[in-house]
């Protein structure tokens, strides 16, 4: 071609042949790395392992349900199902998905830096999340835990005669290794922007990266001084939640909450910040309400620390303090609201283009609303205490977890893989996958909201037989997403080898981590960009390319 | 398949359920029709400005930034008004009529035990008068339960360390679920019951059959077997506070604070006695903790309120028809269904 187009950019040096996968051989070199994008690909193989036991658990729970009856699984398995299905999906897969794979490969490539400030924390922080992970591989190969994913005492501290111990002891060390990453990207993004790029032209998703990590380093500890107290309940019984000797059981849900009402923002604060990428790229528009996107997700952090006891509203808390948590409830929703909207309203007179990402940010966006809106349900106090405790949670969490975090996780490896991989996916089979990935997940999760408001319980290895209909749509859903999880397994190891090489900028998208190689070389970039527009700035990033091009 | 076997929405069976239903219709109606809306706008954008060229940028061009301000006031408002409606629903399901029957319940992994004032004991099953309200106390033997009534829109957790107390009044007689709605242990959802509404007279009928004296009764036998009555005696001279009309009334500590004398003030009391020290007494009496189980202490506490109301006018049992079948019963005066109030319908 001999005009510019958009997909060319300035820092690319086209005889550059070594990139940070070619640059050096041998597993010792993986295991070893310092490179904060071989860390992410580690982090990316490790979490792909474990949704995939995660996944496993769910299937099988899912077809034991078909029945009324509890015929597949002994009441104990099932219970230690869907606490492994939980401790593995939160603590394993979406609380590192974005942040660990996504953020470590990206945040340095789009401040224009070479690495994360502390590149041995970051290599420090994946040995913790493996260390944690064949821990809990062997206390599930040794016989589990049953405590649901919430360990709530005394069940978990004095009646429980499974591995607790081992296993909170495994979700306290993954909590180091969510810390480390935290610490590291704060100080990344505080120290390590490239010259020009001042707060207010950094991407959202550095944004979004941003609250994530004050939250992880500010709610991860929490957790860890709860899980130590519960473990030194259960070995030397001090008393700290057995009501017999002077202890509170309510204590811990308070503490738990403190921590895990917070990570649910750690799984969807990250998510948002992929919509915000992938909106912009497939619109090529600025975001609608940059500055309000941005702050919304300070917002939400700050707000997110606030509102936990919304968790117990039906758990012993005062009528008055159940008041005061549905009110602060209802204030976190606000900035969520506003991002859906600012989402919608870039849509307008933008160039639209429906490319697998956008596919599943749409659908996230989508999935998203219904799980937030569903919160609005379970924040009105005299409606939760009907429905909490109830399917219609379930549903809930999911629609705001795996319709949101997930499918904004999927949008994001989607939309960065031709940069992480140099190869371009197939488009027709990923399309089919972000449908069916979409199909499948409502069919599985908004029957549970009608489940729930009939009164089906969470948590039930069997249950009335009139609950049985609505239950077969949800496992005959389910199907469909196994599938749909399964097929870009396959074809995103086919691009590997014979996917067609993307070249550094494939979408046409701003953004600098568009403006060096695929995949990137070990150092990123050959010179230290400047910065001179803002984020999403077609027109600027345009002339900055020396094109006067009629569009 | 008939439509009965496959239901979408919970029977509703209690006083507060319309008033739950009522809030979920208008939550469905407002959130589903931003939804949809949002969701139809997102998809007409999408199809209208759709890329027709594959170097076509955007249009230049920015919406109002008024609009920002309108979705972030105008769902606050919306979001205050749910705030409000869910509150008031919630003060309604937690106030407790004032002549609400007592029952009291155990949960244990994993059956679910209650006792009626009268002195009858099931398990796994409830049975209740329709049309009146009902207060269930309630303690856990063990681990966290919840005691759910989905037709009744009503559930509260169970606690091992101290009474919670919830309340419904069922509007038709039939067959009920109760579940456990917080995780317990292996037989989670085993732990399920039937709540049986029947009739005042059906009910009372019975009551009648087979109990071994009140819930009160039964506790004043525990009282003499387990001694309390050497230093609680009825007048001034034991060495511990008189028992009699204390239930309900302020009680002034040691250290000068007060506190009132309910349910959880007694069992404290009987576990943990030197919590809370009544000012002018010596804090000499024993733990009973780990000695009392969780049935005995709730005759105790149904023993202890019975002598605090025992100043108090005594009222019969009195149904409408039910004058005959109650004359052979072997209730104690007080016990069963107290008179209902003429105001006493829920707000």
């Amino acid at each position: 071609m001999s005009s510019l187009t958009l997909h060319d950019v300035r820092f690319v040096e086209p005889e550059a042949t070594r990139n940070y996968i070619t640059q050096d051989y041998g597993a010792l070199s993986w295991l070893f790395t310092k490179d904060h994008k071989r860390i992410a690909i580690l982090y990316l193989i490790s979490i792909t392992a474990l949704f995939i036991l995660g996944g496993f658990f769910a299937v099988v729970m899912r077809i034991e349900l078909l029945t009324p009856e509890g015929d597949l699984l002994t009441s104990d398995t099932y219970n230690k199902f869907f606490t492994l299905h939980g401790i593995i999906m939160i603590f394993f897969f979406l609380i590192p998905s974005i942040p660990a794979v996504l953020g470590n490969f990206l945040l340095p490539l789009m401040l224009g830096a070479k690495d994360l400030a502390f590149p041995k924390i970051n290599l420090l922080s994946w040995y913790l999340y493996i260390i944690a992970a064949v821990m809990g591989l062997y206390i599930i190969i040794t016989g589990g835990v049953d405590t649901g994913w919430t360990f709530y005492t005394p069940f978990s501290t004095q009646f429980s005669n499974t591995h607790v111990f081992g296993v909170t002891f495994a979700a306290f060390i993954v909590g180091f290794s969510s810390i480390l990453t935290g610490l590291n990207f704060l100080v990344t993004i505080h120290r390590m922007r490239a010259p020009g790029l001042t707060w207010f032209r950094l991407p959202l998703f550095v944004w979004a990266m941003y609250a994530t990590s004050i939250v992880q380093l500010l709610a991860t500890p929490v957790l860890a001084i709860t899980l130590v107290m519960l473990m030194f309940e259960r070995v030397v019984h001090v008393g700290i939640f057995d009501p017999a000797l002077g202890g509170d059981p309510l204590l811990f849900q308070h503490m738990f909450w403190f921590y895990s009402h917070p990570a649910v923002y750690i799984m969807i604060l990250p998510a948002m910040g992929v919509a915000s990428e992938v909106v912009a790229a497939f619109t090529r528009k600025k975001i609608f309400g940059y500055q309000f996107v941005a702050y919304s997700s300070l917002a939400i952090a700050f707000l997110g620390f606030l509102v936990w006891a919304h968790h117990m509203f039906v758990a012993g808390i005062s009528v008055y303090s159940a008041m005061i948590f549905s009110f602060l409830s209802y204030f976190v929703a606000v900035p969520s609201a506003i991002k859906v909207f600012n989402w919608t309203a870039t849509l307008y007179r933008a160039s639209v283009s429906l490319m697998t990402p956008m596919l599943y940010i749409l659908g996230f966006i989508g999935l998203f609303t219904i799980g937030g809106v569903t919160g609005l349900f379970l924040a009105a106090i005299g409606l939760d205490v009907h429905v909490t405790d109830t399917y219609f949670v379930v549903a809930h969490f999911h629609y705001v977890m795996v319709g949101g975090a997930v499918m904004a996780y999927m949008a994001g490896l989607h939309y960065w893989w031709p940069k992480i991989t140099g190869r371009m996916y197939p488009e027709w089979w990923a399309r089919l996958a972000a449908l069916l990935v979409f199909a499948g997940f409502n069919l599985t999760f908004f029957p549970q909201f009608v489940l729930g408001y009939l009164g089906m319980p969470r948590r039930y290895h069997a249950y009335a037989p009139e609950f049985q209909v609505l239950n077969v749509m949800s496992t005959a859903g389910a199907s469909v997403l196994a599938v749909g999880y399964a097929l870009p397994l396959c074809y995103l190891l086919w691009s590997l080898w014979y996917g067609r090489p993307a070249g550094p900028n494939p979408w046409g998208a701003v953004g600098l981590e568009w403006t060096t190689a695929s995949p990137p070389p070990m150092e990123n970039f050959h010179e230290t960009p400047v910065v001179t527009w803002d984020a999403y700035d077609y027109p600027a990033m345009m002339k900055a390319m020396g094109e006067t091009q009629n569009v | 398949m008939m439509l009965s076997d496959f239901p979408l929405w919970p029977e509703q069976a209690s006083t507060v359920a319309p008033g739950v239903d009522a809030l979920m219709t208008f939550m469905c109606i407002v959130c589903g029709g931003v939804s949809v809306l949002t969701f139809f706008v997102i998809f007409i954008l999408a199809i209208k400005y759709r890329r027709t060229s594959e170097n076509q940028l955007a249009q230049d061009y920015e919406p109002p930034k008024a609009l920002e301000a309108a979705w972030i006031i105008i769902p606050f408002l919306i979001f205050m008004f749910m705030f409000v409606w869910g509150s008031w629903l919630y003060f309604r399901i937690q106030r407790v009529p004032e002549n609400a029957i007592d029952i009291y319940a155990t949960g244990k992994q994993w059956m679910w035990k209650f006792q009626h004032a009268s002195g009858q004991r099931e398990i796994n099953t409830l049975h209740v008068p329709v049309g009146r309200p009902i207060r269930i106390t309630m303690a856990s033997e063990d681990v966290i339960h919840s005691l759910f009534f989905p037709a009744f829109r009503v559930k509260s957790d169970v606690l091992p360390n101290r009474y919670k107390t919830m309340w419904f009044q069922a509007t038709k007689t039939g067959r009920f679920h109760i579940f456990c709605a917080e995780y317990c242990g292996t037989q989670h959802s085993g732990m399920i019951g039937w709540v049986e509404v029947m009739e005042p007279v059906d009910y009372q009928k019975w009551l009648a059959g087979g109990a071994e004296g009140s819930l009160a009764s039964q506790g004043e036998k525990l009282f003499q077997k387990y001694a309390c009555n050497t230093c609680h005696t009825n007048d001034a001279t034991g060495r511990g506070p008189v028992l009699l009309g204390l239930y309900g009334t302020t009680v002034t500590l040691s250290n000068n604070a007060t506190v009132t004398a309910d349910e959880n003030y007694i069992r404290e009391s009987i576990l943990n006695p030197q919590a809370k020290i009544v000012k002018g007494f010596a804090p000499v009496m024993p733990t009973f903790q780990g000695q009392v189980s969780e049935d005995d202490l709730l005759k105790l506490v149904s023993y202890v309120h019975s002598l605090g109301t025992q100043k108090t006018a005594v009222v019969p049992v009195e149904t409408p028809s039910s004058k005959d079948t109650s004359a052979g019963s072997p209730l104690k005066p007080g016990a069963g269904i107290p008179p209902q109030k003429d105001k006493g319908a829920t707000p």
